[in-house]
């Protein structure tokens, strides 16, 4: 009985590693083929079954056939960036306030307000796009990496007020009233002794910022054309009836590799036991 | 009390309202006019457009299309989440290594992965037929017919989605106390028993958070859909975010595609808020 519960257990784990696996390989394979080796049929050995060519990697960096990601790489970069900072800068202050003091607007109360910032992430960006397009198109912003970034300061400040409002009410209160008694107002207090110590929180919160702006596709897609195209928008613009498969799997590994580094931070928060707090 | 409180709060809050409020109501304004590619501009032609939605079974077919898709692949996303978690949350060699593995899909970029799909479910040239072949299962038309275009769909959105609901899934299972597996060994009960009524019910704030979670995103699937099957074959596999982009981004039709996307986002939140109620009420003890 236990040693079959055991099997099962493995051969569950070993089947679902394969399925996460199997896309990422056969891009790793694919991507060292040139068309000989893809209109063959599908093959996985390189030398035995195909012979590998560096075409896919090359057309990265300008060769023939493919796109060059340098430029929509580092597009891709300062937007994420950019906007994760501004993000998290705005919605840390906000989500402090939210956790600390009292407000009230109208009928809204501070639960209201958060669940505010919070229900942004319920917007179809099919909703916003057409506003957004026109919006950026009489500012002068389209296809600019400004605009972009206030676009997505939009989509990822939700995100940071989610997850500091959570955290900061998890650090106990008696921090503050001890920072007020040495004669803090509001903004040192925040600033000397509420910031120091909300660091873990603001790992999760970038974290959380850079995976959703870097991996976003539709409001990149409908609002730039060509000077500032990010990089996921550059490769799908490569899938057509006649893609190059090899440049395609090329760029699609580059794309990937940066967050995936980011599967192993997640993991440490995980294990050591410091995500809990920021989920719950 | 404090008067910089608001400075702490009204940046970001007006950021917020500034760039989502706007649009919002420029689109409900948008959806009472005729704006086209042939008469750009706001006019006034009062409810027409939501008339004409009423008649479009197109929008309602994508609509149901959506619920289909959203909840069948949630909850495979939930059950082998779950699974995966309670796996590698003890009592396995090498564990920090699968929750890095298991972790990483929702890391990689939807759409970019979704190319390289396209690329594996290549009915002739893709690496998915020769498997399904040599295991003796026989290929299939994958991209070209309605039911196996909506079955890669779901495949596409349980790899990369699943991730999430281990991730959350695992989170909880790692902060749960001692004391009560403890008392459950003392009575006798057997893995079975002691998953049904210590873990699982220990679990049911996070699985409705994570259903929700999940839900709301699943709610605004596209990308996957247009890179994968632009809504093909026909429109079988066409949802409704994409129905209105079709409608208000490549037929300009602005004013028509307002309608749309308002109506859905209030069904949305409509259907979301019931879920929700009816999902704590079933799963979080407490709440009753």
């Amino acid at each position: 009985m236990k040693t079959l519960y055991l099997a099962l257990k493995y051969l569950a784990i070993a089947l679902w590693s394969a399925f996460v696996v199997f896309p990422f390989l056969w891009a790793l394979t694919t991507s060292f083929k040139s068309a000989n080796g893809v209109t063959g049929g599908a093959t996985w050995i390189p030398w035995v079954q195909y012979e590998p060519s560096l075409q896919g990697w090359q057309s990265l960096f300008g060769g023939v056939g493919g796109i060059n990601v340098v430029k929509p790489f580092y597009n891709s970069l300062v937007v994420t960036l950019s906007a994760s900072v501004i993000s998290i800068t705005l919605g840390t202050l906000a989500a402090y306030a939210l956790s600390r003091f009292t407000f009230r607007f109208l009928w809204m109360r501070n639960s209201d307000i958060t669940f505010f910032f919070i229900s942004q992430r319920i917007m179809p960006p099919i909703v916003l796009a057409i506003p957004f397009f026109l919006m950026l198109r009489s500012l002068g912003l389209l296809d600019s990496l400004p605009g972009l970034i206030l676009v997505y300061v939009a989509l990822l400040m939700p995100i940071a007020v989610w997850v500091m409002v959570d955290f900061f009410n998890g650090v106990p209160r008696g921090l503050d009233e001890m920072a007020w008694m040495d004669g803090c107002n509001p903004i040192t207090t925040f600033w000397r002794v509420i910031l120091p110590n909300a660091l873990p929180g603001l790992v999760v919160a970038g974290m959380f910022c850079i995976i959703f702006g870097w991996n976003d596709f539709f409001f990149a897609f409908t609002l730039t054309f060509t000077e500032t195209q990010l990089l996921p928008v550059a490769i799908v613009s490569l899938n057509s009836s006649v893609t190059p498969w090899w440049s395609l799997s090329a760029a699609a590994l580059v794309s990937i590799a940066p967050l995936v580094v980011l599967a192993f931070v997640v993991e440490r928060f995980l294990s050591k036991g410091g995500l809990a707090g920021a989920v719950r | 009390m404090y008067r910089q409180k608001y400075l702490f709060l009204l940046p970001g809050l007006l950021v917020l309202v500034a760039i989502i409020l706007f649009p919002l109501l420029f689109t409900i304004r948008v959806s009472f006019s005729s704006w086209d590619v042939y008469n750009p501009g706001l006019d006034w032609i009062g409810g027409e457009n939501y008339g004409r939605l009423w008649e479009d079974a197109r929008y309602w077919q994508a609509l149901g299309r959506l619920t289909l898709l959203s909840v069948t692949t949630v909850l495979i996303q939930y059950v082998l989440g779950f699974a995966l978690a309670l796996m590698v949350w003890r009592d396995l060699a090498a564990r920090r290594l699968f929750r890095v593995l298991f972790l990483i899909p929702m890391m990689t970029t939807p759409v970019v992965m979704s190319v390289l799909w396209r690329t594996i479910f290549h009915e002739s040239l893709g690496p998915l037929n020769p498997i399904l072949e040599s295991l003796g299962i026989g290929a299939a038309p994958w991209l070209s017919s309605a039911g196996w275009a909506f079955a890669a769909v779901v495949i596409v959105e349980v790899w990369q989605w699943t991730p999430f609901m281990f991730l959350l899934l695992l989170a909880g299972l790692l902060s749960l106390p001692n004391e009560p597996y403890l008392a459950a060994k003392i009575d006798g009960a057997g893995p079975v028993r002691t998953f049904f009524s210590v873990t699982f019910p220990m679990l049911g704030a996070i699985s409705v958070g994570a259903i929700l979670i999940r839900l709301i995103e699943a709610s605004k699937i596209m990308e996957t859909v247009y890179v994968l099957t632009s809504g093909g074959p026909g429109t079988s596999t066409e949802t409704s975010s994409y129905y209105i982009y079709i409608r208000g981004m490549r037929d300009f039709q602005i004013g028509y595609s307002a309608a749309l996307s308002l109506t859905y986002l209030i069904i949305m939140i409509v259907a979301l808020t019931v879920i929700a109620k009816l999902l704590v009420r079933a799963l979080v003890k407490d709440a009753a």
